[in-house]
């Protein structure tokens, strides 16, 4: 039976989750999940979920308390963080609750009316594997351990006094026979990995790269609850191409021209050592401020369109903006791939371009 | 009844032994309480019973499930615990939390068994339905029953509604009587002709016994009287969830989720009434019965542990348990020595206060009656005393805008003496009077807060008036004070204003 609280639990969860969904805009164009995350939960603040009362505010109220110091002694913080204007505005009450990955990540599919991503070939293949663990008392005789069972008897014989040592017979009876026992573990063979590849040229600024870092963010999360384990890879480029951990990825600030044909080149050549695609989803996700160098975008398109599109699920490109306009590389990939089905493009012109952007490259389902 | 949702567990023999010994001394140290049921229960059980208020047969409402989920993060992180939980019902229900070690459940039971006699015996529980187990199964039924045919949407909105001034009623309402049940008919035939009437008097006298500055002073009173009695209500009510039963326009079964609201409200005032008190009389006889009888000597360590942790105080929270058996104790000492009445008061030699003692030793007597007719207003009005505020370092504090901080402020006896009981008074919320049902005559609801100095949270109280907007179905107003200018807060459905009322307060 289930447990009444177990429905009103559920009933506060749903709640949340939809107050979540509300102000989803808000926290993916803030940025406030990320940091907040631990292993599997992310801890969102949201406005607070409450019935409302008459009441006072308690700054002005104060209290009585207990204990030594003079006057003046600090007790303690005001409660209340984010709102000194003495609780006159409404709605800023804030409170934090702690979502898992997985939920988030269905608030973001629901929301962003995301399809399900069909991974591709054999992976959707389970494979199921017996492996013998352990003992049991019942089973098919087939699987009788034979050993086992004789001891089982043999122990019971001598502690019941009827095992008489001058003819050893032992007859194991019904209570003794045991039995191996086995599990199934199934190991989905479906294995993923993301390239994210990101432009550090001089002309990234800071504000840039923060937009990269949140739709990678939510990138992660939805691609996350759909395939275990996981593999995230990290590229910068400039001029040159090489790949870094993820802190150097964010942080990282180079100077210098831009070739990225460079990054391609790379990320083809480790799909190639390591990703076999008859294999692997194969993710990449490449931001750049869309200034390259002129004669390398044809040898870019080349590399898209006889590779990277054919050995990836799906290939975005997005293109991050200053107030002073984006690069030509845009309008270069969209005359030459138009009709690629597995590449798609966004332009980010500020953090409020993140929302539509992750749309634009995840309604693809791939 | 109350289990059948849970896989009783039997009651294991080591406690039954010691609920059987508890009992017996407690009975000898002259408490009186219902008897006592007793069950063990994993700490998913307590916090979902605690959660509940004490009752797993409630209504389902989410605000439990936030409860749940607040307490269950506090217990995982081992912020809190809950080793026991006491219901006041005839017989009393007790939880005890499976993972107590044997001296924890020694104490906890001295505990419960206490608390079941506070709530016996304190006359604010008088009016209390002692059989609340099987009265919140009702409401449950009732309000699943309302689920079931109206929609559990439509049930959670107006829910939500009514809780959110579920703490609208008049807490003394069981002891007063403030006025009439509404009568089918007020006609009254007698009310159609009145008039001034005149002494009897000569003509020639008449201007002197019948001055006319009096006939138009009594003509003016009557025509008061008679305005009044066209006022609705007719004098400023306080019993808000009454007034709305009574008059709002209602559906059968929202009506009927209001009474369940505010009978369950006035059988929990009590012990918001008492708190201090209540768990000041457990604690007090926990330690008594635990030192004097109960515990062994392997049991000491534990004990000290426990009882600390029980006292424990920080400095921005007062502890109810603390300050309620220091107070008791003080109590019991004062009135062992002697240290009351007039003679003693007018003394003022602080050595010979101090020393004072004539051994007059009626403080367990004392400390009987203090339970029995105080509540925790009352109690603190009358016993808190300079000395105790000195001896255990009591404070104000208030929030410091240009710091972020609260801060310590005072440790005038008069302004801890006030502060606590401003805390305490109404339960530290507003005071909030319906004056007027038919405001305009128009239909609109005109409520009043009584400004005692702090504003209102105003945001909170738009939200609660939305709220009552929901219940009420005409707009609803209520007249506050903020930064000393009178103003009404005024909700029509979505919209909300607030407006200047031009009146200066103070």
């Amino acid at each position: 039976m289930i447990a009444r609280i177990e429905q009103d639990h559920g009933r506060f969860r749903q709640m949340v989750r939809g107050r979540i969904k509300k102000e989803l805009r808000k926290y993916i164009t803030h940025g406030e999940m990320i940091g907040r995350k631990g292993k599997d939960l992310v801890s969102i603040p949201i406005p607070q979920i409450n019935i409302p009362h008459f009441v006072y505010g308690a700054k002005k109220v104060g209290g009585v308390g207990q204990g030594d110091g003079e006057s003046g002694t600090p007790i303690g913080v005001g409660d209340e963080p984010g709102n000194m204007g003495a609780g006159d505005a409404p709605g800023e009450h804030l409170v934090e609750v702690d979502v898992t990955l997985e939920e988030l990540a269905e608030i973001l599919g629901e929301e962003l009316e995301l399809p399900r991503i069909k991974p591709k070939g054999k992976q959707n293949i389970i494979d199921e594997k017996k492996k013998y663990i352990g003992i049991r008392q019942a089973g098919p005789e087939s699987l009788r351990h034979f050993k086992r069972t004789y001891k089982e008897a043999l122990k019971r014989q001598v502690s019941s006094g009827i095992y008489n040592y001058e003819d050893p017979l032992v007859i194991p009876i019904r209570e003794d026979k045991r039995y191996r026992s086995w599990q199934v573990s199934q190991s989905r063979q479906s294995s993923a990995v993301i390239f994210y590849m990101m432009d550090v040229s001089g002309s990234m600024s800071d504000e840039q790269k923060e937009i990269v870092r949140i739709e990678s963010f939510w990138i992660d999360t939805w691609l996350r609850a759909h395939y275990r384990g996981l593999i995230s890879r990290y590229l910068i480029h400039d001029a040159v191409a090489r790949e870094v951990d993820q802190k150097m990825f964010y942080t990282t600030r180079e100077s210098g021209g831009t070739m990225i044909s460079s990054v391609y080149k790379l990320c083809h050549q480790i799909i190639d050592q390591e990703y076999n695609p008859s294999d692997w989803n194969v993710y990449g996700f490449h931001f750049s401020d869309g200034d390259n160098w002129g004669e390398d975008d044809d040898q870019c398109i080349e590399l898209l369109s006889t590779q990277l599109l054919r050995k990836c699920n799906l290939f975005c490109y997005g293109q991050v903006e200053s107030i002073y306009g984006g690069g030509h590389f845009f309008s270069s990939l969209e005359h030459a791939l138009a009709d690629a089905d597995n590449l798609a493009m966004s332009r980010i012109t500020s953090r409020d371009g993140i929302y539509d952007s992750i749309k634009a490259f995840l309604r693809k389902g791939k | 009844m109350v289990t059948v949702s849970r896989a009783v567990k039997k009651f294991p023999t080591e406690l039954k032994l010691i609920k059987y010994e508890v009992e017996e001394y407690a009975r000898e140290y002259g408490l009186d309480f219902f008897d006592c049921i007793f069950e063990v229960v994993d700490w998913r059980q307590m916090n979902e019973i605690a959660s509940y208020g004490g009752f797993p047969t409630r209504y389902p409402h989410w605000t439990f499930g936030m409860d749940y989920e607040r307490m269950s993060k506090g217990y995982a992180y081992g912020l809190q615990k809950i080793y026991e939980l006491v219901i006041n019902n005839d017989p009393c229900y007790a939880y005890l939390l499976e993972s107590n070690n044997l001296v924890d459940q020694k104490i906890v039971m001295a505990h419960v068994y206490s608390h079941c006699d506070f709530f016996k015996n304190n006359m604010w529980f008088g009016h209390t339905n002692r059989k609340m187990i099987d009265e919140m199964a009702n409401h449950g039924s009732r309000l699943r029953r309302h689920v079931e045919r109206h929609g559990a949407e439509k049930v959670e909105v107006f829910l939500d509604c009514c809780l959110s001034i579920d703490d609208l009623i008049d807490w003394h309402a069981p002891f007063i009587k403030r006025r009439e049940e509404v009568p089918d008919s007020t006609f009254d035939p007698q009310d159609e002709d009145r008039t001034v009437k005149k002494l009897r008097s000569k003509e020639y006298m008449d201007s002197f016994i019948n001055p006319p500055e009096f006939i138009e002073e009594q003509r003016r009173k009557l025509e008061e009287e008679e305005q009044k009695d066209r006022q609705f209500p007719r004098n400023p009510e306080k019993d808000l969830l009454l007034f709305l039963i009574e008059h709002a326009p209602l559906d059968n079964w929202q009506r009927d989720i209001l009474s369940i609201i505010r009978e369950e409200s006035y059988y929990f005032a009590p012990q918001g009434q008492t708190k201090i008190m209540n768990e000041g009389w457990a604690t007090y006889w926990h330690s008594t019965i635990m030192t004097q009888k109960l515990a062994r000597d392997a049991d000491i360590v534990d004990y000290a542990d426990h009882h600390s942790g029980t006292l424990g105080t920080s400095p921005g929270r007062l502890n109810p348990y603390k300050l309620g058996v220091e107070l008791l104790l003080d109590i019991e000492d004062r009135w062992n020595k002697g240290r009351f009445g007039k003679e003693y008061e007018d003394c003022e030699d602080r050595a010979a206060r101090r020393n004072w003692n004539t051994h007059a030793g009626i403080g367990r007597e004392k400390i009987f009656e203090v339970r029995k007719i105080y509540n925790d207003v009352t109690f603190i009005d009358t016993f808190l005393t300079p000395e105790f505020c000195e001896d255990h370092k009591l404070f104000t504090y208030k929030y410091n805008e240009r710091t972020g901080r609260y801060e310590i402020a005072d440790r005038d006896f008069k302004k801890i003496k006030e502060k606590l009981l401003f805390s305490l008074t109404n339960f530290g919320r507003p005071f909030i009077y319906i004056t007027d049902g038919n405001y305009r005559n128009r239909g609109e609801l005109y409520l009043t807060h009584r400004h005692e100095g702090i504003d209102l949270k105003r945001d909170y109280a738009i939200d609660t008036l939305k709220n009552l907007h929901k219940v009420w179905q005409r707009p609803v107003h209520l007249e506050t004070v903020e930064n000393n200018r009178m103003v009404l807060l005024t909700c029509d459905g979505e919209e909300h204003s607030v407006k200047q009322l031009g009146g200066v307060h103070r």
